[in-house]
Protein backbone atom coordinates (compact mmCIF):
# COMPACT_ATOMS: atom_id res chain seq x y z
CA UNK A 1 0.00 0.00 0.00
CA UNK A 2 1.44 3.33 -0.94
CA UNK A 3 1.53 6.37 1.34
CA UNK A 4 -1.38 8.17 -0.30
CA UNK A 5 -3.63 5.14 0.16
CA UNK A 6 -2.51 4.80 3.72
CA UNK A 7 -3.34 8.43 4.46
CA UNK A 8 -6.72 8.02 2.80
CA UNK A 9 -7.55 4.88 4.76
CA UNK A 10 -6.68 6.51 8.06
CA UNK A 11 -7.94 10.01 7.21
CA UNK A 12 -10.44 10.26 10.09
CA UNK A 13 -7.91 9.02 12.58
CA UNK A 14 -5.34 11.51 11.28
CA UNK A 15 -7.90 14.32 11.53
CA UNK A 16 -8.56 13.53 15.17
CA UNK A 17 -4.84 13.39 15.91
CA UNK A 18 -4.47 16.75 14.17
CA UNK A 19 -7.24 18.08 16.43
CA UNK A 20 -5.37 16.68 19.45
CA UNK A 21 -2.18 18.38 18.30
CA UNK A 22 -4.00 21.72 17.96
CA UNK A 23 -5.33 21.34 21.50
CA UNK A 24 -1.86 20.48 22.74
CA UNK A 25 -0.52 23.69 21.22
CA UNK A 26 -3.09 25.82 23.04
CA UNK A 27 -3.59 23.75 26.21
CA UNK A 28 -0.49 21.62 26.67
CA UNK A 29 -1.68 19.83 29.81
CA UNK A 30 -5.09 18.92 28.33
CA UNK A 31 -3.43 17.76 25.14
CA UNK A 32 -0.97 15.71 27.11
CA UNK A 33 -3.85 14.01 28.95
CA UNK A 34 -5.59 13.25 25.65
CA UNK A 35 -2.46 11.65 24.21
CA UNK A 36 -1.94 9.72 27.42
CA UNK A 37 -5.48 8.30 27.30
CA UNK A 38 -5.24 7.61 23.57
CA UNK A 39 -1.96 5.75 24.02
CA UNK A 40 -3.52 3.85 26.93
CA UNK A 41 -6.46 2.86 24.72
CA UNK A 42 -4.14 1.59 22.02
CA UNK A 43 -2.13 -0.34 24.56
CA UNK A 44 -5.32 -1.92 25.89
CA UNK A 45 -6.55 -2.81 22.43
CA UNK A 46 -3.22 -4.27 21.39
CA UNK A 47 -3.13 -6.40 24.52
CA UNK A 48 -6.63 -7.85 24.09
CA UNK A 49 -7.16 -7.97 20.35
CA UNK A 50 -4.31 -10.17 19.01
CA UNK A 51 -5.43 -13.43 20.67
CA UNK A 52 -9.03 -12.72 19.63
CA UNK A 53 -8.13 -12.40 15.96
CA UNK A 54 -5.75 -15.34 16.22
CA UNK A 55 -8.53 -17.50 17.66
CA UNK A 56 -10.92 -16.21 15.02
CA UNK A 57 -8.56 -17.22 12.25
CA UNK A 58 -8.16 -20.68 13.76
CA UNK A 59 -11.91 -21.00 14.29
CA UNK A 60 -12.54 -20.01 10.72
CA UNK A 61 -10.15 -22.60 9.33
CA UNK A 62 -10.79 -25.51 11.69
CA UNK A 63 -14.44 -25.41 12.75
CA UNK A 64 -16.73 -26.62 10.00
CA UNK A 65 -19.78 -24.55 9.19
CA UNK A 66 -22.00 -27.54 9.87
CA UNK A 67 -20.87 -27.71 13.49
CA UNK A 68 -21.72 -24.08 14.18
CA UNK A 69 -25.06 -24.44 12.41
CA UNK A 70 -25.87 -27.45 14.56
CA UNK A 71 -25.11 -25.65 17.83
CA UNK A 72 -26.00 -22.03 17.04
CA UNK A 73 -27.87 -22.01 13.74
CA UNK A 74 -31.55 -22.09 12.83
CA UNK A 75 -33.27 -24.78 14.85
CA UNK A 76 -30.62 -24.79 17.58
CA UNK A 77 -33.40 -23.77 19.97
CA UNK A 78 -32.87 -23.27 23.68
CA UNK A 79 -29.43 -24.90 23.53
CA UNK A 80 -28.32 -22.29 21.00
CA UNK A 81 -29.64 -19.47 23.19
CA UNK A 82 -27.92 -20.77 26.33
CA UNK A 83 -24.67 -21.33 24.46
CA UNK A 84 -24.79 -17.77 23.07
CA UNK A 85 -25.26 -16.33 26.57
CA UNK A 86 -22.42 -18.46 27.96
CA UNK A 87 -20.06 -17.48 25.11
CA UNK A 88 -20.79 -13.78 25.68
CA UNK A 89 -20.55 -13.95 29.47
CA UNK A 90 -17.25 -15.84 29.36
CA UNK A 91 -15.67 -13.15 27.22
CA UNK A 92 -13.05 -10.71 28.36
CA UNK A 93 -12.37 -7.32 26.87
CA UNK A 94 -14.38 -4.33 25.67
CA UNK A 95 -17.49 -4.54 23.50
CA UNK A 96 -15.62 -3.77 20.29
CA UNK A 97 -13.88 -7.12 20.68
CA UNK A 98 -17.28 -8.78 20.21
CA UNK A 99 -17.93 -7.35 16.75
CA UNK A 100 -15.33 -9.36 14.81
CA UNK A 101 -16.28 -12.49 16.75
CA UNK A 102 -19.92 -11.96 15.81
CA UNK A 103 -18.86 -11.49 12.20
CA UNK A 104 -17.18 -14.91 12.08
CA UNK A 105 -20.15 -16.48 13.89
CA UNK A 106 -22.40 -15.06 11.19
CA UNK A 107 -20.13 -16.34 8.46
CA UNK A 108 -20.36 -19.81 9.98
CA UNK A 109 -24.14 -19.81 9.98
CA UNK A 110 -25.10 -18.65 13.47
CA UNK A 111 -28.74 -17.63 13.75
CA UNK A 112 -29.28 -13.86 13.83
CA UNK A 113 -31.05 -13.73 17.18
CA UNK A 114 -28.25 -15.81 18.74
CA UNK A 115 -25.68 -13.33 17.45
CA UNK A 116 -27.59 -10.48 19.09
CA UNK A 117 -27.89 -12.46 22.33
CA UNK A 118 -24.14 -13.08 22.23
CA UNK A 119 -23.45 -9.38 21.62
CA UNK A 120 -25.72 -8.22 24.46
CA UNK A 121 -24.29 -10.83 26.84
CA UNK A 122 -20.77 -9.73 26.02
CA UNK A 123 -21.70 -6.11 26.72
CA UNK A 124 -23.26 -6.63 30.10
CA UNK A 125 -22.91 -10.15 31.53
CA UNK A 126 -19.14 -10.50 31.40
CA UNK A 127 -18.16 -12.68 34.34
CA UNK A 128 -14.78 -10.98 34.99
CA UNK A 129 -16.65 -7.66 35.23
CA UNK A 130 -19.30 -9.23 37.41
CA UNK A 131 -16.69 -10.30 39.96
CA UNK A 132 -15.31 -6.81 39.99
CA UNK A 133 -18.75 -5.22 40.27
CA UNK A 134 -19.57 -7.49 43.20
CA UNK A 135 -16.53 -6.41 45.15
CA UNK A 136 -17.17 -2.71 44.49
CA UNK A 137 -20.95 -2.35 44.66
CA UNK A 138 -21.99 -5.39 46.63
CA UNK A 139 -23.40 -8.78 45.78
CA UNK A 140 -27.03 -7.59 45.89
CA UNK A 141 -26.41 -4.87 43.30
CA UNK A 142 -24.34 -7.03 40.95
CA UNK A 143 -26.50 -10.12 41.18
CA UNK A 144 -29.75 -8.19 40.65
CA UNK A 145 -28.30 -6.48 37.60
CA UNK A 146 -27.03 -9.79 36.23
CA UNK A 147 -30.30 -11.65 36.76
CA UNK A 148 -32.52 -8.86 35.40
CA UNK A 149 -30.28 -8.64 32.35
CA UNK A 150 -30.81 -12.23 31.19
CA UNK A 151 -34.54 -11.91 30.42
CA UNK A 152 -33.88 -8.35 29.23
CA UNK A 153 -31.33 -9.58 26.69
CA UNK A 154 -33.71 -12.26 25.43
CA UNK A 155 -36.52 -9.74 24.99
CA UNK A 156 -34.22 -7.26 23.23
CA UNK A 157 -32.86 -9.94 20.91
CA UNK A 158 -36.41 -11.02 20.10
CA UNK A 159 -37.44 -7.44 19.31
CA UNK A 160 -34.33 -6.70 17.21
CA UNK A 161 -34.71 -10.01 15.37
CA UNK A 162 -38.29 -9.18 14.44
CA UNK A 163 -37.91 -5.48 13.70
CA UNK A 164 -34.67 -5.60 11.71
CA UNK A 165 -36.30 -6.99 8.58
CA UNK A 166 -35.27 -9.85 6.30
CA UNK A 167 -33.46 -7.66 3.78
CA UNK A 168 -31.29 -6.09 6.50
CA UNK A 169 -30.48 -9.52 7.89
CA UNK A 170 -29.64 -10.90 4.46
CA UNK A 171 -27.42 -7.89 3.83
CA UNK A 172 -25.63 -8.50 7.14
CA UNK A 173 -24.91 -12.13 6.26
CA UNK A 174 -23.92 -11.21 2.71
CA UNK A 175 -21.39 -8.70 4.00
CA UNK A 176 -19.82 -11.20 6.41
CA UNK A 177 -19.65 -13.91 3.74
CA UNK A 178 -17.91 -11.52 1.37
CA UNK A 179 -14.98 -11.24 3.81
CA UNK A 180 -12.21 -13.72 3.08
CA UNK B 1 -6.05 -12.81 34.27
CA UNK B 2 -8.68 -13.45 31.59
CA UNK B 3 -6.46 -11.81 29.01
CA UNK B 4 -3.72 -14.24 29.99
CA UNK B 5 -6.18 -17.10 29.60
CA UNK B 6 -7.09 -15.77 26.17
CA UNK B 7 -3.42 -15.70 25.18
CA UNK B 8 -2.84 -19.22 26.45
CA UNK B 9 -5.89 -20.42 24.54
CA UNK B 10 -4.79 -18.69 21.35
CA UNK B 11 -1.19 -19.86 21.57
CA UNK B 12 -2.22 -23.39 22.51
CA UNK B 13 -4.61 -23.47 19.57
CA UNK B 14 -1.91 -22.16 17.29
CA UNK B 15 0.55 -24.85 18.37
CA UNK B 16 -1.98 -27.66 17.98
CA UNK B 17 -3.02 -26.28 14.63
CA UNK B 18 0.58 -26.04 13.49
CA UNK B 19 1.20 -29.62 14.56
CA UNK B 20 -1.78 -30.83 12.59
CA UNK B 21 -1.56 -28.83 9.41
CA UNK B 22 0.97 -26.15 8.54
CA UNK B 23 -0.84 -24.94 5.49
CA UNK B 24 -4.15 -24.48 7.33
CA UNK B 25 -2.35 -22.66 10.16
CA UNK B 26 -0.81 -20.24 7.68
CA UNK B 27 -4.27 -19.67 6.25
CA UNK B 28 -5.69 -19.06 9.74
CA UNK B 29 -2.99 -16.50 10.52
CA UNK B 30 -3.59 -14.75 7.23
CA UNK B 31 -7.35 -14.65 7.85
CA UNK B 32 -6.87 -13.27 11.35
CA UNK B 33 -4.47 -10.62 10.12
CA UNK B 34 -6.77 -9.67 7.25
CA UNK B 35 -9.76 -9.29 9.60
CA UNK B 36 -7.64 -7.16 11.90
CA UNK B 37 -6.28 -4.80 9.25
CA UNK B 38 -9.75 -4.51 7.71
CA UNK B 39 -11.14 -3.00 10.87
CA UNK B 40 -8.05 -1.15 12.06
CA UNK B 41 -8.92 2.20 10.39
CA UNK B 42 -12.25 2.33 12.26
CA UNK B 43 -10.61 1.05 15.40
CA UNK B 44 -8.03 3.81 15.47
CA UNK B 45 -10.79 6.44 15.12
CA UNK B 46 -12.74 4.99 18.04
CA UNK B 47 -9.68 4.73 20.27
CA UNK B 48 -8.65 8.31 19.50
CA UNK B 49 -12.20 9.55 20.21
CA UNK B 50 -12.26 7.71 23.52
CA UNK B 51 -8.98 9.44 24.41
CA UNK B 52 -10.68 12.82 23.99
CA UNK B 53 -13.84 11.70 25.81
CA UNK B 54 -11.94 10.44 28.83
CA UNK B 55 -10.05 13.72 29.06
CA UNK B 56 -13.10 15.96 29.06
CA UNK B 57 -15.43 13.64 30.97
CA UNK B 58 -13.07 12.90 33.83
CA UNK B 59 -14.31 11.16 36.98
CA UNK B 60 -14.34 14.62 38.54
CA UNK B 61 -16.71 15.98 35.87
CA UNK B 62 -18.95 12.96 36.16
CA UNK B 63 -19.13 13.40 39.94
CA UNK B 64 -20.17 17.00 39.46
CA UNK B 65 -22.84 15.95 36.98
CA UNK B 66 -24.55 13.14 38.80
CA UNK B 67 -23.41 13.48 42.39
CA UNK B 68 -25.45 16.56 43.14
CA UNK B 69 -28.59 15.57 41.28
CA UNK B 70 -31.22 13.24 42.49
CA UNK B 71 -34.41 11.82 41.09
CA UNK B 72 -35.16 11.45 37.42
CA UNK B 73 -33.00 14.36 36.18
CA UNK B 74 -30.07 12.71 37.95
CA UNK B 75 -30.86 9.39 36.29
CA UNK B 76 -31.14 11.10 32.92
CA UNK B 77 -27.80 12.85 33.41
CA UNK B 78 -26.03 9.66 34.51
CA UNK B 79 -27.57 7.70 31.64
CA UNK B 80 -26.26 10.25 29.14
CA UNK B 81 -22.78 10.18 30.66
CA UNK B 82 -22.91 6.39 30.74
CA UNK B 83 -23.95 6.17 27.10
CA UNK B 84 -21.23 8.49 25.86
CA UNK B 85 -18.27 7.41 27.92
CA UNK B 86 -16.40 4.16 27.65
CA UNK B 87 -14.87 3.91 31.08
CA UNK B 88 -13.44 0.48 31.83
CA UNK B 89 -15.23 -1.41 34.59
CA UNK B 90 -12.33 -1.31 36.99
CA UNK B 91 -12.62 2.49 36.99
CA UNK B 92 -16.41 2.74 36.74
CA UNK B 93 -17.38 0.45 39.61
CA UNK B 94 -15.20 2.09 42.26
CA UNK B 95 -16.31 5.48 40.90
CA UNK B 96 -19.97 4.52 41.30
CA UNK B 97 -19.16 3.26 44.78
CA UNK B 98 -17.49 6.50 45.82
CA UNK B 99 -20.41 8.53 44.43
CA UNK B 100 -22.81 6.31 46.36
CA UNK B 101 -20.82 6.99 49.51
CA UNK B 102 -21.12 10.70 48.82
CA UNK B 103 -24.89 10.56 48.61
CA UNK B 104 -25.69 9.67 45.00
CA UNK B 105 -28.83 7.57 44.57
CA UNK B 106 -28.63 3.84 43.89
CA UNK B 107 -30.84 4.16 40.81
CA UNK B 108 -28.64 6.90 39.35
CA UNK B 109 -25.59 4.71 39.75
CA UNK B 110 -27.38 1.62 38.42
CA UNK B 111 -28.46 3.41 35.27
CA UNK B 112 -24.92 4.76 34.91
CA UNK B 113 -23.32 1.33 35.17
CA UNK B 114 -25.91 -0.26 32.89
CA UNK B 115 -25.71 2.31 30.10
CA UNK B 116 -21.95 2.33 30.42
CA UNK B 117 -21.82 -1.36 29.58
CA UNK B 118 -24.66 -1.67 27.09
CA UNK B 119 -24.91 1.63 25.21
CA UNK B 120 -21.96 2.75 23.13
CA UNK B 121 -22.33 5.98 21.24
CA UNK B 122 -18.62 6.24 20.49
CA UNK B 123 -18.44 2.65 19.25
CA UNK B 124 -21.66 3.02 17.21
CA UNK B 125 -19.79 3.69 13.93
CA UNK B 126 -17.80 0.50 14.48
CA UNK B 127 -20.91 -1.49 15.36
CA UNK B 128 -22.60 -0.08 12.27
CA UNK B 129 -19.69 -1.25 10.08
CA UNK B 130 -20.37 -4.82 11.20
CA UNK B 131 -24.11 -4.89 11.84
CA UNK B 132 -25.57 -2.04 9.82
CA UNK B 133 -27.25 1.16 10.92
CA UNK B 134 -30.61 -0.28 11.85
CA UNK B 135 -29.27 -2.90 14.26
CA UNK B 136 -26.98 -0.34 15.86
CA UNK B 137 -29.77 2.15 16.50
CA UNK B 138 -32.16 -0.58 17.65
CA UNK B 139 -29.77 -2.31 20.03
CA UNK B 140 -28.48 0.90 21.57
CA UNK B 141 -31.87 2.54 22.06
CA UNK B 142 -33.43 -0.65 23.45
CA UNK B 143 -30.47 -1.03 25.80
CA UNK B 144 -30.87 2.60 26.85
CA UNK B 145 -34.52 2.13 27.79
CA UNK B 146 -33.78 -1.21 29.40
CA UNK B 147 -31.10 0.38 31.59
CA UNK B 148 -33.82 2.43 33.31
CA UNK B 149 -35.86 -0.70 33.99
CA UNK B 150 -32.79 -2.40 35.45
CA UNK B 151 -32.08 0.68 37.58
CA UNK B 152 -35.61 0.80 38.98
CA UNK B 153 -35.49 -2.90 39.87
CA UNK B 154 -32.06 -2.52 41.49
CA UNK B 155 -33.43 0.47 43.36
CA UNK B 156 -36.27 -1.67 44.69
CA UNK B 157 -34.06 -4.63 45.62
CA UNK B 158 -31.01 -2.86 47.00
CA UNK B 159 -32.68 0.30 48.25
CA UNK B 160 -35.30 -1.59 50.24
Amino acid sequence: MNLLNLVKTYRYFLLIILFDVVITVFHPSTGYTIFQYTAGNFAEMLSVIPPIFLLLGLLDVWVPRETIIRYLGEGSGVKGIVLSIVLGAAAAGPLYGAFPVAAVMAKKGTKYSNIIIFLCSWSTLKIPMFLFEMSALGIKFALTRWLVNIPGILVMAYIIDHVIGEENKAEFYRRQMANP
Amino acid sequence: MFTLLLYLLALGGLLISFGKDRHKTRLALMKGWKAFTNILPDFTVVLALIGIMLTYLSPHTIAALVGKNSGFPGMLASSIVGSITLIPGFVAFPLAKSLLDRGAGIMQMAVFVSTLMMVGIVTAPLESRYFGKKETILRNSLSYVFSFIVAIIIGMVVGA
